[in-house]
């Protein structure tokens, strides 16, 4: 992944925020947030996930003119490519996410994202049978080209579907 | 309403509910903020007929983001300094979950939590750590 511009805006902070099912007042009202510790409206946490909106690659959004593999009149409307992320059959999941805060995000910050890969590594798995993770690591820097979050995510793709039955 | 290093101790558990009954619709929510659109979150007939699983479940993410939630209203807005966890099983709608941060080590201002997430079956869905500045 690599992200020229990710844009921190207020609206999409109020729009993460409620996703996550987090009502404080720090991450949608300015006058409120003036008054907090933070000074001003921040980004919840988990909130640079949310630049695969900003990669134009990121292929777990359907794009115009490219079949999508998500059902439609068919079950599935194209078979899955490959990657960290989904699929059909025993497609990808994520495995692990991990965050470094150097500082908090705030609307009018303009970052860029620059993803390298890491290790990979096997593991014979009892719910889903071989199990092949990957890591990630993506440095994501302000305007200023400070660095104020390092993030590493790691992705596992498994043999078939995670086993259900032998759940704890 | 931010910690102060001086009324914590190692073993000091803070619990929260961070979902009661966890809807489809929180799931498209999140897919519709994050940007992760992937079907196995929100197209039930791709999940179901193609993917092989018996329904739509939460991104690892939402969980994360809600458990995030918990450690943000503890800790205090601002104060965290590293989040990161582990996803160790699935979360459906209809889960109902508990997340809960134990207080590991105390030093130099700052806090070390072990984090952790269960659903209503007592099974882990998430396992983590996560760190914050506290006053002394």
């Amino acid at each position: 992944m690599a992200v020229k511009e990710f844009p921190i805006e207020a609206s999409h902070i109020l729009m993460f925020a409620r996703s996550v099912g987090d009502d404080n007042k720090v991450y949608s009202d300015a006058d409120y947030a003036k008054g907090t510790e933070a000074g001003a409206i921040i980004a919840p946490p988990t909130f640079a996930q949310s630049s695969a909106q900003f990669d134009p690659d990121y292929f777990l959004r359907p794009k115009v003119g490219q079949p999508w593999f998500g059902s439609g009149k068919n079950p599935t409307g194209a078979a899955p490519r490959g990657g960290g992320g989904g699929g059909g059959g025993g497609g990808g999941l994520h495995a692990e996410q991990h965050f470094e805060y150097h500082r908090h995000l705030k609307p009018g910050d303009v970052l860029t994202a620059t993803t390298h890969p890491g290790k990979t590594w096997e593991k014979e798995g009892k719910r889903s049978g071989k199990l092949v993770f990957s890591e990630s690591v993506t440095e994501y820097r302000d305007q200023h080209g400070e660095l104020v979050i390092t993030a590493r995510g790691v992705g596992v793709r498994t043999e078939r579907p995670v086993d259900q039955k032998t759940e704890a | 309403m931010a910690l102060s290093a001086s009324k914590l101790k190692v073993g000091d558990v803070h619990t929260a509910q961070i979902v009661d009954d966890l809807k489809r619709t929180q799931i498209v929510q999140y897919a519709g903020a994050s940007g992760d659109y992937n079907p196995l979150h929100t197209d039930e007939v791709f999940t179901t007929k193609v993917a092989g699983y018996p329904s739509v479940f939460a991104h690892g993410m939402l969980t994360m983001g809600m458990t995030g939630k918990m450690l943000t209203d503890y800790v205090g807005d601002a104060r965290l300094t590293k989040y990161g966890v582990r996803f160790t099983s699935q979360v459906w709608p209809g889960d109902t979950l508990e997340a809960t941060a134990t207080v590991k080590e105390l030093k130099d201002g700052l806090v070390e939590f072990d984090v952790e997430t269960k659903n209503q079956n007592g099974v882990v869905v998430l396992s983590g750590y996560a760190e914050a500045r506290v006053d002394p």
